[in-house]
């Protein structure tokens, strides 16, 4: 070697290692009995960011010695992915009011979580303020590394003005089962009412499925997740029957292959959608909409049919170095109160054991009356189970669900028999 | 080696500056100094302030390239994945079995296949629109300004601006199958598995015209006017002149804009992401660098996604080496 190639070395291993110090910073755990002022992450979305602070507000003016910041969520690509990276880099707020359940897993695997259960009460509070929905919550070791928070019941809306223009009873329409939703989809489209029936995204990311096949699946198994006792349901009946319902929306032309660039529903191109109460605030003014719950082959009571909750939850991060003033501020904003806040400021369903009953005032308001459906589906919804490789799993249900389901290019039955074996494989997989 | 290759400095070489210096003799020891240079000029070469002028970008590359390289290179080999700092994690060496599944996975072949058939469309496309347009406005009396800007304009916008006119435009009732009726493709291009691919791959051509235009029309400017009127004097018309002047004429830059075209294949996300619903229709159009965010940030398998980049990094390499080679024989 030259000599100015072994100076050349020399800095490179110089400057390799400075890098990797740098890289390998951040900070550690933090104390779970420590005291003191604490960072929070809020969704960027505008009332929730409005209920957060003031939340902040009239805890700050209590605790001057324990003051909360509460802050937007980076910009990112998704909210999972800058958690990650935050993790990895130990540079977390105390709680995170954004926290998907599909992720948990993988944040876990991180050792970035802190065990809710091994804080003061921990076990206790998280059980009685959500019930029994809680033990979804709750991971493969035992604990609960989120705080089940507020949900999203997805259920059917429809267009009154579409569905009377294609001769359908707006009032009363007839979309309990798989039969009813197609009979009358053939309507809309066939009167040319709508262009579509229904549009969900034909999108290939991993969590398209959580609006189109895992409400459905939910309703006709009575209310099981996508995992029952570490075994895979992908090809179960449940799961087949919702596929086939789609694949005949599909086929039929019911529900477009492509991506629609805006809102379908709101543009009056597709008479259906699949939503959440936060659809009320964005539909409420501009449309004369009704809603279902999601259909089912034989058509369950309404009362009985379960569906996807599209949670979020909150989880504590380990680097927190204050995680005792978090875990208090934790409970104040999870309170009844603040839940009736959360409530009414957002539309989002807090994760109480009986939220229609604890807040049966507020519902029966001119004010909360459209949002009483959802009240009562939040009784009833299943979470994606929370096992590893979470992501993984549901982007090999996606793939074959596009490419059976969405555009028929392999049958529907062995599709989903090996994406359950790939999921299966992911269960078992040390 | 050619009789055109200069001299090195060395024995042999008794007329080189090195041979000459030989001559001299080192004012401690009173023998000659090694190669006539200096310890200084040893270390750090003849001009040492050039080292100090090129640390800051050496710097930068270890920083932000070698370094990312090697831990990826250490990655795919390892069991690895990201965690909190202070958390006490294993990452077992696993040898090639992170290797083992990319090369084993049905969607990377596909993905792999999706590259191919972009670069089969784009890298053409790309050279073919990019020469004659350059050479119709190195010719153009007028409007040459603002053809520049307008070809340019596309390479300097974002993708994701972009992306909203071309879903407009490729739409299932968008305005290209509206002009085409009862021609348009069903399923329409977006969502058609045998057009998505193509589709893309003339939106980047579209999209990255600009600055190959720009690089062409400077390469003209280096091909000699005597050559054109050469040809012209025996009798060439403008294609000939075109392919027997212009095209051996800006070799180089051919050769450059294959592999800047190759490497942008490569390194296709934002296109198929966007333009087709994060790489449907059934991974139609999904990338190998589509793949391996999707293992690597959003399913956390870093290891993996590391494994499938260096998996990419030899393929780009080998078509790089193998443009260089035809372009070599060629010549």
């Amino acid at each position: 070697m030259q000599t100015s190639a072994r100076w050349g070395a020399v800095a490179a291993a110089v400057l390799l290692t400075a890098t990797t110090a740098a890289c390998g910073g951040g900070q550690g755990p933090g104390n779970p009995q420590g005291r003191g002022p604490i960072t929070i992450w809020l969704s960027n979305n505008e009332q929730e960011v409005a209920w957060g602070e003031e939340q902040v507000k009239a805890w700050n003016a209590a605790h001057p010695d324990q003051q909360v910041t509460a802050q937007q969520i980076p910009a990112g690509k998704s909210s999972e992915e800058v958690i990650g990276a935050a993790i990895a880099a130990g540079t977390t707020p105390c709680l995170i009011y954004n926290t998907s359940p599909a992720a948990v897993p993988q944040f876990v695997k991180q050792g970035g979580l802190v065990p809710l259960d091994t804080m003061p009460g921990g076990a206790d509070y998280i059980t009685q303020r959500t019930g029994a929905a809680a033990e979804q919550y709750r991971s493969p070791d035992g604990h609960f590394y989120q705080l089940p928070w507020k949900s999203n019941p997805v259920m059917v809306i429809y267009n009154k003005k579409i569905f009377a223009a294609a001769g359908l009873d707006p009032e009363n329409p007839q979309l309990s089962t798989y039969a009813d939703v197609l009979a009358a989809s053939e309507k809309i489209v066939s009167s040319g009412a709508a262009p579509s029936a229904i549009w969900p995204s034909p999108a290939s990311q991993f969590f398209q499925s959580w609006f189109d096949l895992y409400p459905l699946y939910a309703a006709a198994s009575g209310g099981q997740q996508l995992v029952v006792d570490g075994k895979a349901q992908v090809d179960s009946a449940p799961a087949l029957d919702a596929a086939g319902f789609w694949r005949q929306m599909y086929a039929k032309g019911l529900s477009p292959q492509e991506a629609y660039t805006g809102d379908a529903f709101a543009d009056g191109k597709a008479a259906m959608a699949m939503v959440g109460p936060w659809a009320v605030a964005v539909y409420g003014k501009d449309v004369d909409w009704g809603v279902v719950p999601v259909p089912t082959p034989n058509g369950e009571p309404a009362q009985e049919v379960h569906t996807f909750s599209d949670a979020k939850n909150v989880s504590l991060p380990v680097a927190c170095q204050n995680q005792a003033t978090a875990w208090d501020f934790l409970q104040s904003t999870t309170s009844t109160d603040a839940d009736r806040a959360l409530l009414t400021e957002t539309g989002q369903m807090p994760m109480r054991a009986d939220v229609a009953q604890t807040y049966a005032d507020w519902f029966a308001s001119a004010d909360g009356a459209p949002y009483a459906p959802f009240a009562a589906q939040a009784a009833r919804t299943v979470e994606v189970p929370s096992v590893k490789n979470s992501v993984e799993i549901w982007q090999d249900v996606r793939n074959a669900w596009t490419g059976s389901v969405i555009f028929g290019k392999e049958p529907v039955a062995s599709a989903m028999r090996d994406a359950n074996g790939e999921v299966q494989h992911l269960l078992e997989v040390p | 080696m050619s009789a055109l290759t200069p001299a090195r400095p060395g024995p042999a070489s008794s007329s080189s500056p090195a041979g000459r210096s030989r001559t001299t003799t080192s004012a401690s020891d009173g023998r000659p100094p090694r190669g006539g240079l200096t310890p200084l000029q040893r270390a750090f070469g003849r001009h040492p302030i050039g080292v100090l002028l090129a640390l800051p970008y050496a710097v930068f590359l270890v920083a932000v390239f070698a370094y990312p390289v090697v831990l990826a290179a250490w990655m795919s080999v390892h069991d690895w994945f990201f965690s909190a700092p202070g958390v006490e994690v294993s990452h077992p060496f696993v040898g090639f079995e992170n290797y083992r599944q990319v090369l084993t996975d049905p969607q990377v072949h596909q993905a792999f296949l999706n590259i191919g058939v972009f670069l089969v469309i784009n890298v053409p496309l790309t050279v073919a629109l990019a020469l004659v347009l350059a050479v119709a406005l190195n010719r153009a009396a007028r409007g040459r300004t603002f053809f520049r800007v307008a070809f340019y304009v596309p390479y300097v916008t974002a993708s994701v601006a972009l992306v909203g006119v071309w879903l407009f435009l490729l739409g299932g009732d968008g305005v290209v199958n509206s002009l085409l009726g009862p021609l348009a493709p069903d399923p329409s291009w977006l969502v058609n598995s045998s057009l998505a691919m193509p589709s893309i791959a003339g939106f980047v051509a579209w999209k990255q015209l600009g600055f190959f235009v720009l690089l062409y029309l400077a390469a003209l400017q280096n091909v000699s006017r005597d050559l054109y009127e050469a040809a012209s004097m025996d009798g060439a018309g403008r294609v000939r002149q075109f392919f027997t002047v212009t095209v051996p004429g800006v070799r180089t830059t051919t050769a450059l804009v294959v592999i800047l075209a190759v490497i942008t294949g490569a390194n296709l996300f934002t296109e198929p992401y966007l333009l087709t619903g994060g790489g449907g229709p059934d991974g139609a159009s999904t990338s190998p660098v589509l793949l391996m965010y999707q293992l690597g940030i959003e399913q956390g398998n870093p290891d993996t996604a590391s494994a499938l980049g260096i998996v990419l990094v030899v393929v780009v390499g080998l078509l790089v080496l193998l443009n260089r080679r035809l372009l070599r024989s060629e010549s």
